[in-house]
């Protein structure tokens, strides 16, 4: 029988210190029950000799030192999984919240999960295609890569994710040019969904949404809003990716992440860090910050010998648009690789406002080319970017000089730039453009450059593909 | 094994306990009943701060601390190669085979194979004088390396027996008689603390240069075979990608590369694709001459702060068998914070941005192990190791301390730059801010080995892009008219630099490596243009049009898929160059 302590010492924001406890464990779920007889619960953040430092999961009001009481429950904090939590809804802790049952669980899995090895990794390399051209053709997502999202207050990031989620499929291209869907795009595809912190109405999109396209069906949804407990938002995407892992590698599906929106969550940190008093990094944030967010982000892949795979797509708003402060920094030395939205493009008025220069997928080159998409993939993608470059450069030199002072050349990559924005950028929300028509519509636009200029594409490929 | 603790606090990665009496710093422990590894890394009274190398969470006060009785060791011999590691020197395959694809706790495997025998060949007789450091026997680990048995560094004495044969790592392959009289038995398997440079004779100073095949660090920007480099650089500017280059193409004889802190999938990435990678010198696989070093950013924090040590430790080693060794260091930052957190833990007084005070020595220490060395032993053997470290500085920021403290100690420095990367300028390395120490060491040998002009061309080209730096502000403001023929010829010869000779495509088969000759003869062909060009601007009224139509230039362009041993084709270009040119001189 576990025991009970009564000995509350203090109690400082989310942690509660209890004294005179034995056989504690770190990591341990605490339960404690008010003088009224609600029951709050924790986990020990730090065991010591007669003391217990615990981290609550929900707001500290009403514990008192005298009166409430602390059971110890000699286990930690587990996620019973099922292949019945799709189609369900969850609150950040893993309990249903849209009135259904209880789930019947299969497996009670530690949801901290461990590491996995990086020689039991198997490489991601099958082309995810999403139907953007920004990131088909010039920032390709593949299956089993973790690729986030740098948005900033207000802009258009739930509606991206949201297609994403809706159009993302593995295809191949074959030597004509024909696209073919691979497997693992319908009854084996999944889509776990953790919002942290965020408003009702965005967890709501994102519920109308999946349920609009009849997704939902496919879905497991953990939800912590903005007004749920700040701590629980440590917990809520440890939840998502512990199902996440279930549903791949036991159940061999094919599960796209989407977490949103990291920011709150690092900010959870810190108000525990600052709680307990620890010794601050960069603005802040504890000192772990990096080591914390890798344990999120690293749960994502494809594993040797198993069917399934993780694809994450965790979303976070830069404070101020900064991609130098520390959640976006730390974020892109974990991820592979970044989708940054602009605050220009969205508005002008361009939808999707990805902003390809600084965006990047670490894991494209072995995705795409002769098998996989198409032999001049490579080629079109670094010329585009090389141009737009260089075209964004003549723009600012034409704010200064005026345009007369431009020469012949520069002028065609200011053309280039601003067709590559307006065309190529900009698509409507509902358009899955597929991988051909990105490239064919890419070869179009470097028409407009001088011919001499194109030294980043294959002279062969542009007499094939330069129509 | 004997129970000597009992633990009183669990925090995170940290443990402390009690009745610790005869512990000693740096000592490894056993810590609670699931045995997980730790280091003692504090004392105070009978208590002691131990870092726990594995997942503590479920440990709690009350539990046992088992002494081992040894310092954090890593095992030396024949095995090391092919070999990947976790940051404590555990085979990640055999972690894989014990508890699947995830790693669990507790796992207690052996860092070398001791089933597996070596054929040893004595290359040292009965009777014969030996010290510690000598070579005593060879055994053929890969068919690029002979690992060579070494005396102990602590041992000296007469051979009293030495045998050839087959033998495990833990047979006795010779026995040694000290002064004393004593009687050592060798096997091939050693073992040393990590945290202690092994012993050389002494260092020498670095004057050969490590050639990567990538340009604009060979050219521009030399690192000595035995030198310390770093490559700070913001995420997405290509760290990982040059030390991976440098991995795969530096002409080290073994390569030590540590993946420290870094991402699962691009560890899964180098372990798949060195063992298939062919060296472009010898046609043998490159795995054949690497260890690796993995422990990525979601495994145990102070097992990456260890693996640092792990790496440099078995890097000595093989420099001490008289190998030229290269170990990269992917990335040092994450080792930093791995220190700033168990710091903070520890509840010391924290310096600049929360990392220890202790973080400039801690670097100074850890750099310090490269160096060209004479080997211990009577030998007369030379051995080298050149270390490259990864900085990842947050935003990019360079004052910042580990970047700081890191730029205090190594000689060589490759500023990547995140504008450079976003133009798909590879490899970015900024030629502006990036600097080396190292090119009055390695003078003499360019000038004996490649050529005496190469050094003066090397100066030219880096002042004038220097040059075109400071005439962009002003084209700029006031556009290419304003400038003289002088100055528009060293934009176009910036560019060409730029464009033609440090971008460099390391996907590519032929790009990805180029040998120094070869760099000499490419970057001779587009100086030659700015020297042969000067003498026809000057004075007239010079039409740049024609100059840039001349045919020749097109084929300085692809200058780069000459062949590696077309030296007469690059002098048949500087040769046409010079009289195209010539020819545009008004009659």
């Amino acid at each position: 029988m576990q025991k009970e302590y009564k000995t509350i010492r203090s109690i400082a924001g989310p942690l509660v210190m209890i004294e005179g406890v034995e056989g504690v464990k770190y990591e341990e779920l605490v339960d404690i029950t008010t003088a009224s007889g609600e029951i709050r619960s924790g986990k020990v953040l730090e065991a010591r000799e007669g003391m217990a430092v615990v981290q609550m999961f929900e707001n500290t009001q009403g514990v008192g030192a005298f009166g409430s009481k602390a059971r110890f429950l000699g286990k930690t904090l587990q996620l019973g999984v099922s292949k019945d939590m799709l189609g369900r809804i969850f609150d950040g802790r893993g309990r249903p919240i849209d009135g259904g049952a209880e789930i019947i669980p299969e497996d009670k899995i530690d949801i901290n999960g461990n590491p996995l090895n990086p020689t039991a990794r198997d490489y991601p390399d099958d082309f995810y295609q999403t139907g953007i051209s920004t990131i088909d053709a010039m920032n390709t997502l593949v299956r089993g890569q973790k690729l986030p999202i740098f948005s900033g207050a207000g802009l258009p990031h739930a509606r991206l994710a949201a297609q994403i989620a809706r159009q993302a499929k593995v295809v191949k291209v074959d030597d004509e040019g024909n696209i073919k869907e691979g497997e693992g795009n319908d009854e084996n595809f999944a889509v776990v969904f953790a919002a942290m912190g965020v408003t009702f109405e965005e967890a709501e999109y994102f519920t109308s949404e999946f349920k609009k396209t009849g997704a939902i069906e496919r879905s497991v949804l953990f939800i912590n809003t903005a007004d749920d407990p700040v701590v629980e938002r440590i917990a809520t995407p440890r939840m998502a990716l512990t199902a996440a892992e279930y549903l791949a590698f036991e159940k061999g599906m094919h599960v796209l992440v989407i977490l949103t929106d990291l920011t709150n969550y690092c900010e959870a940190l810190r108000e525990v860090s600052a709680a307990r008093k620890e010794v601050p990094g960069r603005r802040g944030y504890p000192g772990y910050l990096y080591t914390d967010l890798a344990t999120l982000y690293e749960r994502a892949g494809r594993v040797q010998g198993k069917a399934g795979s993780i694809t994450q797509i965790p979303i976070l708003t830069m404070p101020e648009d900064d991609i130098t402060h520390p959640i976006p920094d730390l974020t892109g030395y974990i991820t592979e690789g970044q989708i940054v939205l602009a605050r220009d493009l969205h508005k002008q008025g361009i939808y999707p406002n990805i902003n390809v220069l600084p965006s990047l997928s670490r894991l494209k080159d072995k995705g795409i080319g002769k098998g996989k998409t198409r032999e001049d993939h490579a080629g079109v993608m670094n010329q585009m970017f090389a141009a737009y470059a260089r075209g964004k450069e003549v723009r600012e030199l034409a704010v200064i000089l005026g345009e007369a002072a431009l020469s012949e050349a520069d002028l065609k990559f200011l053309k280039f730039a601003n067709e590559f924005e307006n065309r190529y950028v900009k698509q409507s929300e509902n358009e899955d453009r597929d991988i051909i028509k990105s490239l064919t519509l890419g070869w179009e636009l470097l028409k407009i450059l001088p011919r001499n200029e194109l030294k980043r594409v294959k002279p062969e490929h542009i007499e094939k593909y330069m129509k | 094994m004997e129970k000597q603790g009992t633990i009183i606090k669990v925090s995170g990665p940290l443990v402390v306990a009690k009745n610790m009496e005869g512990a000693r710093m740096y000592e490894v422990v056993r810590v609670s009943d699931h045995k997980l590894i730790g280091e003692i890394i504090g004392i105070d009274g009978d208590k002691a701060s131990i870092q726990v190398y594995e997942e503590t969470s479920g440990v709690g006060p009350g539990e046992p601390v088992y002494s081992t009785g040894e310092t954090m060791t890593v095992e030396l011999g024949p095995g090391l190669l092919q070999s990947i590691y976790d940051g404590i020197q555990r085979p990640l395959p055999l972690i894989q085979k014990q508890s699947g694809s995830y790693i669990k706790r507790g796992i207690d495997v052996p860092g070398l194979d001791r089933e597996k025998r070596w054929e040893f060949k004595a290359v040292k007789n009965n009777g014969d004088r030996v010290v510690g450091g000598d070579i005593i026997g060879e055994v053929e680990e890969t068919s690029l390396i002979t690992h060579k048995i070494m005396v102990p560094p602590s041992i000296s004495g007469t051979i009293k027996s030495i045998k050839n044969g087959s033998f495990n790592i833990e047979e006795t392959i010779a026995v040694i008689t000290d002064e004393n009289g004593n009687e050592n038995n060798v096997m091939m398997l050693q073992k040393w603390p990590i945290r202690n440079p092994r012993p050389v004779k002494e260092k020498a100073v670095p004057n050969r240069p490590l050639v990567s095949g990538t340009r604009i660090l060979d050219t521009m920007f030399p690192l000595a075979k035995g030198g310390a480099g770093c490559i700070p650089g913001p995420f997405g500017a290509g760290k990982t990608v040059t030390q991976q280059t440098l991995a795969k193409y530096c002409d080290a004889q073994i390569i030590v590369y540590i993946g420290c802190g870094e991402r699962g999938n691009e560890m899964t990435d180098v372990l798949m694709e060195f063992p298939e990678l062919e060296d472009p010198n010898t046609g043998e696989k490159l795995m054949k001459r690497t260890v690796m070093v993995a422990n990525t950013s979601n495994m145990p924090v102070a097992a990456r702060e260890a693996s640092i040590y792990t790496g440099v430790t078995i890097a000595e080693y093989f420099r001490d068998m008289g190998y030229s060794v290269a170990l990269m260091a992917d990335s040092t930052s994450r080792w930093a914070e791995a220190l700033r957190e168990m710091s903070g833990r520890l509840e010391e007084m924290p310096g600049e941005e929360g990392y220890p005070a202790y973080l400039g020595s801690r670097t100074a220490q850890f750099y310090e192990r490269s160096g060209i060395v004479k080997c211990l032993g009577t030998d007369g053997n030379e051995g080298s190791l050149t270390i490259i470290g990864a900085v990842s500085p947050p935003g990019g920021d360079l004052s910042e301390p580990v970047t700081q403290n890191t730029l205090r100690v190594t000689k060589v420095f490759w500023g990547l730059d995140a504008k450079l990367a976003y133009r798909r300028h590879f490899p970015a390395v900024n030629w502006l801010s990036s600097y080396t120490l190292y090119m009055d060491n390695i003078k003499d040998y360019w000038d004996k080995e490649i050529s005496p002009e190469f050094a003066q061309l090397r100066t030219e080209a880096l002042g004038l892009l220097q040059e075109e730096a400071k005439l962009e502000e002003i084209v700029r403001l006031v556009g290419t008219e304003a400038l003289s023929p002088k100055e528009r010829l060293t934009l176009e010869t910036a560019k060409s630099l730029r464009e033609d000779f440090l971008f460099q495509n390391a996907f590519d088969k032929v790009d990805a490596f180029t040998p120094l000759k070869k760099q000499y003869w490419m970057l001779k062909s587009i100086m030659n243009v700015n020297h042969v060009a000067q003498r026809v601007i000057e004075g007239e009224d010079f039409n740049f049009d024609e100059l840039l139509k001349l045919p020749v230039m097109e084929r300085i362009v692809n200058a780069k898929n000459l062949g590696a041993n077309a030296e007469d084709d690059y002098k048949k270009l500087w040769e046409d160059t010079e009289r195209e040119i010539l020819s545009l001189r008004k009659a």
